[in-house]
């Protein structure tokens, strides 16, 4: 899995509020229409400004707050390809690898807003175009490979019909 | 070596000794849904290619984040949960019954050592009756209403141990945002939080309900508690069902502990927009406010209604406030009135509403205009959290907004406590 596309830099806790506000999210399964209003209340213009496969780089504890998957899929239906950050809050993470959004453990200080990044998840490792340097990637648990590798939590069950991790 | 509750309740679910940083898959006891979610959750189930659910006694969904609807939208993902739940013949709380945090410990189906997953992040609530409850998203719980099992990574814990008492007009609403304020939102990220010591034993079971409540607030995936006579005569009105409480080895290893004194506590406040900017009440004492939300998951039951009504009752709100009251669950309404309790708010003149959620997610009851400050009982703060981005929400102990709400201003609720 490669993306290759623009860094939209965030702060520190990034909550899922910020992410998909609860005041659209009851409203509606459809996704496209939720994801016009990602980032909003941090950037209004955020939707209008991404690009097929550009990347959310964020700093610490990224997607706290709720439970709610229309976070990670709201992302994903505004044509980001990842979401890069220093670190994550625990049901995010644990909803985009079920969703099948890539999510990358990495220093996001060495990406500055506007570079040009190739996110190479097969590899685990991210090079910023602009600054000429390469960025490690802290490794995913090997559960969340298996189920990423399936395709998502849905595809995983419909292959084996519950949790198969042997 | 020992181990903390969480490794207990773990190691019992999934019959393999489990240890910190261990990945297990567990059987659970009960899985949970609620309106904000769980259409989703039916979408995910159906395309697993699940047919039943695992059990119909160990699933449940709640109507309680929009509830009644308040949009077409809404009201036509209410009635997919509708005929799923009939269909697949589980029970469904339906408007009016509560919010979800208050029904699941009502419902008698979870008790000491159960393991519960729920599709809303406050489903560590109930980590008060030495449950491992955790939030998940909704394709997990689609998984575990087909599998009656999640996968887990076995977390650290973080022990609070809370000595002394706390004072007069000090809750503890105010004691779990100082905890909040001083380890930051991230602070317990993926660890178990377990609260110990002598305040946390003296507090009653709503105010051990309103700390385990907000341990996500802190990025812990649980927040428990040992299991006590208050924790079983509290579930004797509910279910005579015997549970095997998970207590913590004495050698148990903790990836952290942190000790407070709580004798010299001040009631505090959450301040715009996180919940980690915590202050003591003087510091911002005099602010206006235009809303009061006395109620959600975190400070919506019987005791937290009492507190409000003790302070309120004879007096009137302020003029240029509007006072929102929900109770947390019918069974909570119902108690109240008994009391006299919503008597006496709504002559002062509170607007109560639906038990539920209340105005907390801002989707219904109570969204604030432009500008305005809100002083609420809920548990997050976030900019645009009550439906409007330009307002701004404080958080506080029931007693602090109702104070609040009679003066207009954020008040230290020490005055009027007797």
């Amino acid at each position: 899995m490669q993306y290759r596309g623009k860094a939209h830099k965030f702060g520190n806790d990034v909550n899922t509020d910020y992410i998909i506000s609860g005041k659209y999210k009851f409203k509606t399964l459809d996704m496209k229409e939720l994801a016009k209003h990602v980032m909003e209340d941090l950037d209004p213009d955020f939707y209008s400004k991404v690009s097929q496969g550009d990347l959310i780089v964020a700093g610490s504890n990224f997607g706290c707050g709720s439970s709610r998957e229309q976070a990670p899929l709201a992302i994903k239906y505004a044509n980001v390809g990842a979401v890069l950050a220093k670190s994550f809050a625990r049901i995010f993470y644990r909803n985009c690898i079920n969703t099948g959004l890539p999510v990358v453990e990495c220093d996001t200080d060495l990406i500055a807003a506007g570079d040009e990044l190739e996110v190479d998840l097969a590899k685990g490792v991210i090079r910023n175009i602009t600054a000429g340097i390469e960025i490690p990637v802290k490794p995913l648990p090997g559960v969340m490979i298996k189920i990423l590798n399936d395709g998502g939590l849905a595809p995983h069950f419909r292959k084996y019909g519950g949790f198969n991790f042997d | 070596m020992g181990q903390t509750i969480i490794e207990k309740i773990l190691s019992s679910h999934s019959g393999q000794e489990s240890r910190a940083n261990d990945i297990v898959v567990a059987r659970v006891d009960l899985v949970m849904g609620q309106d904000g979610t769980s259409p989703l959750a039916i979408r995910a189930f159906e395309d697993m290619g699940g047919a039943e659910v695992f059990s119909r006694e160990k699933v449940a969904f709640v109507i309680d984040h929009s509830s009644p609807s308040p949009i077409e939208g809404v009201s036509r993902l209410h009635k997919l949960m509708r005929e799923f739940s009939r269909e697949k013949g589980f029970r469904m709380y339906d408007i009016g019954e509560g919010v979800c945090h208050q029904l699941i410990p009502e419902s008698g189906m979870v008790g000491p050592g159960s393991l519960v997953i729920g599709a809303d992040s406050h489903t560590c609530t109930y980590g008060a009756l030495n449950a491992f409850s955790t939030g998940v998203g909704s394709t997990d719980l689609a998984g575990g209403m087909i599998s009656g099992r999640m996968w887990f990574k076995v977390p650290d814990t973080f022990k609070f141990v809370c000595n002394g008492t706390l004072p007069p007009g000090v809750y503890s609403k105010d004691l779990i945002l100082y905890l909040i304020g001083d380890v930051t939102a991230d602070g317990a990220t993926y660890m178990s939080a377990e609260y110990t010591g002598e305040a946390v034993s003296a507090l009653t079971m709503e105010g051990r309900f309103t700390m385990a409540n907000m341990a996500i607030e802190m990025g812990a995936k649980a927040g428990l508690m040992e299991a006590d006579e208050k924790t079983f005569r509290w579930l004797e009105r509910y279910t005579d069902k015997k549970f095997i409480p998970a207590s913590a080895d004495k050698d148990a290893v903790y990836a952290r502990v942190k000790e407070y004194d709580v004798s010299g506590l001040a009631p505090q406040v959450a301040r715009p927009h996180r919940v980690d900017n915590v202050c003591p009440v003087d510091e911002v004492a005099g602010t206006p406010i235009q809303q009061a939300v006395i109620g959600t998951c975190t400070n919506g039951r019987l005791e937290d209604l009492r507190i409000a009504a003790d302070i309120i009752r004879g007096r009137k709100v302020h003029r240029d406030v509007r006072l929102i009251v929900a109770p947390s669950s019918k069974t909570v309404y119902l108690d109240a009135m008994r009391e006299g309790i919503i008597q006496d708010l709504v002559e002062a003149g509170a607007a109560v509403v639906t038990p539920g959620c209340g105005p907390c997610v801002g989707t219904h009851n109570g969204v604030p205009a432009d500008g305005e400050n809100v002083i609420s009982t809920a548990n997050r703060n976030f900019k645009g959290r009550m439906g409007n981005s330009n307002a701004f929400i404080y958080l506080a102990s029931p007693a602090t907004v109702a104070a609040s709400a009679l003066t207009g201003r954020i008040s230290d609720p020490r005055e009027f406590v007797k």
